[in-house]
């Protein structure tokens, strides 16, 4: 009892120890440092901006709301004085929020990862079980896999322009682009790691699936999937994360909205507060990747038999 | 003598990158309907590789297995096995183990009440009721392997065949299992062939026992009909003289006849080269 209770101490005092070192020496560390923005931001400087991001944002919000109501209003008023008037609404466009970026590289981050799921699963699972498939896709995965997706980002954008030309689109361009990207990282990891647990399932399952004469979407749903989800699993987390390293940079590169946009944007404007501001966004950053990794954790954790792969 | 299974001519060529290796020659064996026949022979003689034929697993290189007037040429939930290593699949419960077999082999002839009840009927006859709802990893190695007959069972099989069912296990258990499966087999009088390594669990089962020759090329050396009186008691046997003599008569084929002396080196060598070959061919 007692030593449950110190080993519960220990795994929360040990770890704020080691939170409390890194302050102290970030802080002295900062003070020394002289950029040519002022000094390098010290905690004190951070958590002050990130209360004044949140005010802004919500300073931004109560903005938007006013536009909107004036819009009414004057639809209103327009509409009483000549009722064939078809009211118009134009949407806000004020600056977005460093929330409105965390919120675009998020919904970026989780439509790419996705759609890079529902290709890279049922492709890494036929190439896990026809031999032939694998010859065939072997060398171009090979060759792939180790491109920085951010290599790709130039085509992706021309390419998404050429062919994305509607007037009035659902989505803008540059989330199409950010989100290809992402699932461009996305897809080798997956496709790898699902092919490898489809390819290693143990032969006596293989067997027992034989001898029972599954049918073959059968044998899939009852043996190939759940035996490979392990793997399948590994391959999504390894991808995760880097999708969101990557994503990230894309925003940066391309000047598409998201985090990285709002990183770049504050390097450019070099106001006194801005290394405080992107060091907020790094912390951000970082606490967003271990979500992300938590989550998925966890959805292992729920759908995976394999309990000791799930706790790593 | 209602003959069910007649293997015949078999012979069965591996490919290997040195040219074809001949595991089995030569291998004609007839079973009857209800025999419990034993295959024993030292490790790659080609045990597996016969019941792996059986089975339907594999396909012989020359001659063939007829079961009941039909010739094998695939495997089938007639022809269930129990693997060595239990191979449940491991994110299903003992009970769901065997419901995947059993909705697989009635799913035109049972209702959904009668399924369950099969599925705890087989679980019952292999003393598996109180644990049905766990997982295989919690579950012990002999608690493995009954779930693993259970589910052969399960699909009422023409034919149980079954591959060093007890090989993993320690004495103690593999006496209880062995117990089980007589108490089973009085009941239901299945056609079996089991492998073995055990000459005392050979003797103790079956009714006749097959003695297969070293390979490579191997065949059938002796068969050895167990004449003794069934329900069969193990404390009651070890004092017997004629089962003292049976079981002289196997280990003199095994250790006489058939003798072995291979270097370990050698031998892992072997299982190892037949490993990968065996993945390779999944
Ligand atoms: N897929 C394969 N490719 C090549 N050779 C094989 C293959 N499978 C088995 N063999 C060879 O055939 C022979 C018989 O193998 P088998 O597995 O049937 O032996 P066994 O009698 O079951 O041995 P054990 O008692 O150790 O299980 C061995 O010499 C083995 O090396
Ligand atoms: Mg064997």
């Amino acid at each position: 009892m007692i030593r449950n209770i110190f080993t519960t101490l220990q795994a929360l005092v040990i770890p704020l120890i080691g939170m409390i070192v890194f302050i102290m020496l970030w802080s002295m560390a900062a003070s020394n440092i002289n950029t040519s923005l002022g000094k390098f931001p010290g905690p004190q400087a951070v958590l002050t901006q990130f209360s004044a991001l949140y005010t802004e944002h919500k300073a931004e919000r109560v903005k938007e709301k006013a536009f909107i109501q004036r819009q009414v209003e004057r639809n209103a008023k327009r509409v009483a004085a000549d009722p064939d008037y078809v009211p118009k609404m134009r949407a806000y466009t004020g600056k977005e929020t460093f929330l409105d970026q965390i919120i675009t590289s998020l919904v970026t981050v989780s439509c790419g990862f996705l759609l890079a799921a529902l290709i890279a699963v049922p492709l890494g699972i036929s190439i896990g079980l026809s031999k032939t498939l694998n010859t065939a896709f072997n060398p171009i995965i090979q060759i792939f896999k180790p491109v920085s997706p951010l290599a790709w980002l130039p085509l992706v954008t021309m390419v998404v322009s050429a062919l994305y030309a509607t007037p009035d689109p659902v989505v803008p361009k540059s989330f199409l682009n950010s989100m290809i990207t992402v699932t461009l990282c996305c897809l080798w990891p997956m496709v790898i790691n699902t092919s490898v647990g489809v390819a290693s399932i143990n032969i006596d399952l293989v067997n027992v699936s034989r001898v029972l004469r599954l049918p073959a979407l059968k044998h899939v749903q009852k043996i190939v999937l759940p035996a490979s989800i392990p793997m399948i699993f590994t391959g999504m987390r390894l991808s995760l994360g880097i999708a969101w390293m990557v994503l990230i940079a894309a925003e940066m590169l391309a000047q598409n909205p998201g985090l990285g946009k709002f990183v770049w944007d504050e390097f450019q404007n070099g106001s006194s507060d801005s290394l405080s501001r992107i060091l907020a966004a790094v912390f951000v950053i970082g606490f967003i990747g271990f979500l992300l990794d938590q989550g998925m954790r966890q959805i292992q954790r729920l759908l995976s038999w394999d309990k000791s792969t799930a706790s790593r | 003598m209602n003959e069910i299974l007649n293997i015949s001519g078999v012979v069965m060529d591996f490919p290997t990158p040195k040219g074809p290796f001949t595991a089995l020659n030569n291998i004609n064996l007839k079973i009857a309907e209800g025999e419990f026949v034993s295959l024993i022979g030292h490790s790659g003689c080609g045990k597996s590789t016969v019941l792996n034929i059986v089975a339907g697993l594999h396909q012989a290189t020359n001659g063939g297995v007829i079961l009941n007037g039909k010739e094998v040429s695939e495997p089938g939930p007639e022809r269930a096995v129990v693997f060595q290593n239990h191979s449940l699949l491991p994110w299903l419960t003992a009970y769901q183990n065997v419901e995947l077999a059993v909705k697989q082999v009635f799913k035109n002839t049972k209702s959904k009440v009668e399924m369950q009840a099969w599925i705890k009927h087989n679980l019952n006859l292999v003393h598996m009721d109180h644990a049905m709802h766990k997982k295989p990893d919690e579950l012990s190695g002999g608690m493995k392997q009954r779930v693993g007959i259970a589910r052969a069972l399960a699909m009422q099989p023409e034919i149980l065949l079954m591959d060093e069912p007890f090989g993993a296990l320690d004495a103690l258990t593999r006496a209880h299992m062995q117990d089980t499966l007589m108490e089973i087999q009085n009941e239901l009088r299945n056609t079996v062939i089991m492998i073995t390594h055990d000459v005392d669990e050979a003797v103790l089962l079956s009714d006749r026992i097959v003695m297969m020759t070293n390979g490579p090329a191997a065949t059938i050396g002796e068969i050895l009909e167990i004449n003794l009186a069934r329900p069969r008691d193990r404390i009651a046997l070890a004092e017997d003289t004629t089962y003292t003599k049976l079981r002289a008569a196997v280990l003199s084929f095994l250790y006489e006849k058939q003798r072995k002396i291979e270097p370990i080196a050698e031998h892992a060598k072997k299982k190892s080269e037949m490993k990968a070959s065996n993945s390779a061919a999944a």
